[in-house]
């Protein structure tokens, strides 16, 4: 029997899926320790100490907490939306990873075998580091993310209180403001590497030898303001504002259900930094990948590289978080429609006009 | 309710901020009509924190009234106190000694700044802007070091008492205090870099809360909300109480009755207190701590008011005295309620995220406000 089919498609994904929802998981937890400890640290003050060296250990402490306490759902909530919108939220953001490439594409060789009793066979294979590397990656990872807010919606609405009411539909606006200027920032990402599959963006940046960041720098921008929008994070916060609508969407969210939401933002700010560093940031590569004189960086494994400039994303976030205020909701739609949209179109259009020019 | 009124209007929600909300300052309640974002209308119902502050002055002798007073704007408890202390001498036809006078000029302003910055924090961190609360309250816990040095507490002090003050200053008070002027104003424009310039604290500020000046002065607003709109009234130069007719000091005004213009006045005048602080702690007198007074105050009958510049506004006290130990009839004049008058003009029409830059910017305290 051929064991092709069900190792290349069914286990090398499997233990890949596995693997990454572990680390996943794991980064996302310290993520919200890596948070803490930076805008303590730019508060003048030592955030979490008590748990562990450090506080090493503050965000398991947290978890169990959070599982452990109690599961309230309001007398008046729409209880079955009420429990499924945190996993409405949190699903997408995790299925996202599946098309984002962490490393360069065939690098674990998988050696072929045979099971002499049995007569099964495996010819073997090269695997990349990614789940899958979709053809239409891009895309994918737009629809899909922006299915979680979906969830953000449902949860305030079920809730059955104001608050929580309020924070859903500034959500929505804030959803349908940005997800559309989002969508025009990468169209020149996509214009010039002339593939919607993420590993290609990556690769086609390695053959003009220099990150799309800066053939494109404008559209980084916007791209970056956009995400930031996206995940709900400050300045952009609005449907959670804590001190306005107390907690916002999740306001009468509590224990686990609570965290899954706090898992999804933070899942959805990775998701984030990593579209970031794929399309304009050069993914998985080192800096300027052409340059013979600088390979030995390739020394560097390629996934180091991209956790790298993850990381300097992330740090990105939560400086913006200790640096500044909150927009205000009208302010929010402005920015939005009247200088990130004409931005973005034009963006686009330059873009266009340039690459007619130059290619004839 | 009336038959034109109808019951229950689809466009419209009624939400109660408070009195549990994390940006109420307190246990304030605000109804707020909302047509969405908008805020159609705004009433405001406090009485969460009442104590009876006013019952317990009839009740308690003169001089144990005074830590009751600690306790009603709690973050500012030495202007309360110096203003309780001063009404009662007035009214016994006493007054403090020049080194009690100095010594009440110096830690009020403190107090004045401690004020302030407490205000400065919750009031950006209703904003959104986190950090500048913990910058705040690092210098905060300056001036509370301060004042522990000094009278053994930090918030509730019960610094004076009728008559003067009760502590001698201690040993190296003044190099702590010099040390404290001297960084301050830097320590000012730190929290002005991550503000006064910042394009989104300038769209939540600017033109948020717009109150004009004659507004203002019939509402009855006082203290830095009036000298926002663009009224330069301060008691401190217009009834010089205490020592502040030595000092030489400038009252910041706004000029358009903003959010912002509030802010901008609220960080001059901590520079302005420091720079009172300056003049004051090199020239402290010599002298004795109090007045001679008897030991069982009692002042003779009679009625006065008496207001100082307390950091939110105008602080009075009306004290009726029929001759005995206690006051016949104690009434505050808090500046935090008649401030707090204001809210509903200021926030109708304006969003909801405005009705806490508001309720920040009005600088309210519910202690004193219930009382």
């Amino acid at each position: 029997m051929n064991l092709d089919p069900i190792i290349n498609y069914i286990l090398i994904p499997l233990v890949k899926i596995g693997i990454l929802f572990g680390i996943l998981s794991l980064v996302i937890a310290y993520l919200t320790l890596l948070e803490r400890k930076v805008i303590a640290f730019m508060q003048v003050r030592l955030g979490p100490m008590r748990v562990g060296y450090h506080g090493l250990l503050q965000p398991i402490a947290d978890g169990v907490k959070l599982m452990l306490k109690e599961d309230i759902v309001p007398a008046r909530a729409d209880r079955l939306v009420f429990m499924l919108a945190p996993i409405i939220t949190l699903i997408p953001a995790f299925i996202v990873f599946s098309v984002i490439p962490f490393g360069a594409s065939s690098t674990i060789p998988i050696p072929a075998f045979t099971v002499p009793g049995l007569g099964w066979t495996y010819s073997g294979s090269m695997t990349g580091l990614f789940i899958t590397d979709l053809n239409i990656g891009v895309l994918y990872v737009l629809s899909i993310s922006s299915i979680g807010i979906l969830g953000i919606i449902l949860g305030g609405w079920a809730s059955n209180s104001k608050y929580p009411l309020l924070g859903a539909l500034r959500s929505a606006a804030q959803m349908v403001s940005y997800e559309v200027a989002l969508g025009f920032s990468i169209m020149g990402v996509l214009m010039i590497a002339g593939s919607l599959s993420l590993v290609e963006i990556v690769n086609a940046q390695k053959n003009a030898g220099a990150w799309y960041v800066f053939l494109q720098p404008l559209g980084f921008i916007l791209f970056f303001i956009c995400g930031v929008a996206e995940t709900n994070r400050a300045p952009f916060d609005l449907p959670e504002a804590e001190t306005e609508l107390v907690a916002g969407f999740h306001t009468e969210y509590s224990g686990f259900r609570f965290s899954l939401f706090f898992l999804a933002e933070y899942a959805a700010m990775i998701v984030v930094a990593s579209m970031a560093v794929t399309l304009f940031w050069g993914g998985w590569l080192r800096p300027f990948p052409n340059v013979a004189f600088l390979s030995f960086l390739d020394y560097v494994p390629s996934p180091l590289w991209f956790a790298l400039k993850v990381a300097v994303f992330l740090y990105f976030y939560l400086w913006f978080r200790a640096s500044w205020p909150r927009y205000r909701y009208d302010q929010l739609m402005k920015v939005g429609w009247q200088w990130l949209m004409p931005l973005a179109i034009a963006n686009v259009i330059v873009t266009a006009g340039v690459m007619l020019l130059l290619r004839g | 309710m009336s038959t034109n009124e109808t019951l229950f209007d689809a466009s419209e929600i009624t939400i109660s901020m408070g009195p549990q909300h994390p940006s109420t300052h307190g246990v304030l309640q605000v109804k707020l009509k909302l047509d969405g974002e908008r805020v159609d209308d705004a009433e405001c119902v406090i009485g969460y924190l009442h104590r009876g502050v006013e019952k317990l002055g009839e009740n308690q002798t003169w001089g144990q009234w005074v830590p009751t007073l600690d306790r009603m704007d709690y973050i500012a408890a030495v202007s309360n106190c110096l203003g309780y202390c001063e009404t009662v001498e007035k009214l016994m036809g006493v007054t403090a000694p020049p080194r009690a006078q100095y010594i009440r000029t110096i830690m009020t302003e403190l107090n004045r700044i401690s004020s302030h910055l407490l205000w400065l924090g919750t009031h950006a961190l209703d904003i959104g802007a986190m950090t500048v609360f913990l910058y705040a309250f690092r210098e905060r816990e300056e001036i509370l070091k301060i004042f522990e040095n000094y009278c053994g507490a930090r918030l509730t002090t019960h610094m004076f008492r009728i008559g003067g003050t009760q502590y001698e200053l201690y040993e190296g008070f003044q190099d702590e205090v010099k040390t404290f002027i001297k960084g301050f104003p830097q320590k000012v424009e730190e929290y002005e870099t991550l503000l006064t310039e910042n394009r989104i604290w300038i769209g939540r500020t600017r033109g948020v809360g717009v109150i004009s000046a004659k507004d203002a002065i019939a509402i009855g607003l006082t203290g830095p909300s009036l000298r926002g709109s663009g009224v330069a009234w301060d008691l401190r130069k217009a009834k010089p109480y205490a020592a502040y007719s030595d000092f030489e000091f400038d009252i910041p005004v706004g000029e358009h009755g903003d959010t912002y213009d509030r802010y901008m006045v609220r960080m001059e005048e901590m520079r302005q207190s420091c720079r009172i602080v300056g003049q004051a702690i090199d020239k402290i007198p010599d002298g004795p701590l109090m007045a001679k007074i008897t030991k069982i105050i009692k002042p003779p009958v009679g009625d006065i008011y008496h207001s100082i510049e307390a950091p939110k506004g105008e602080l009075g006290y009306y004290l009726v005295s029929d001759g005995a130990t206690q006051a016949y009839r104690a009434r505050v004049r808090p500046p935090s309620f008649v401030n707090l008058q204001a809210l509903r003009q200021m926030v109708i029409g304006s969003m909801v995220a405005d009705v806490v830059a508001v309720i920040g910017t009005l600088d309210i305290v519910l202690g004193e406000i219930d009382r």
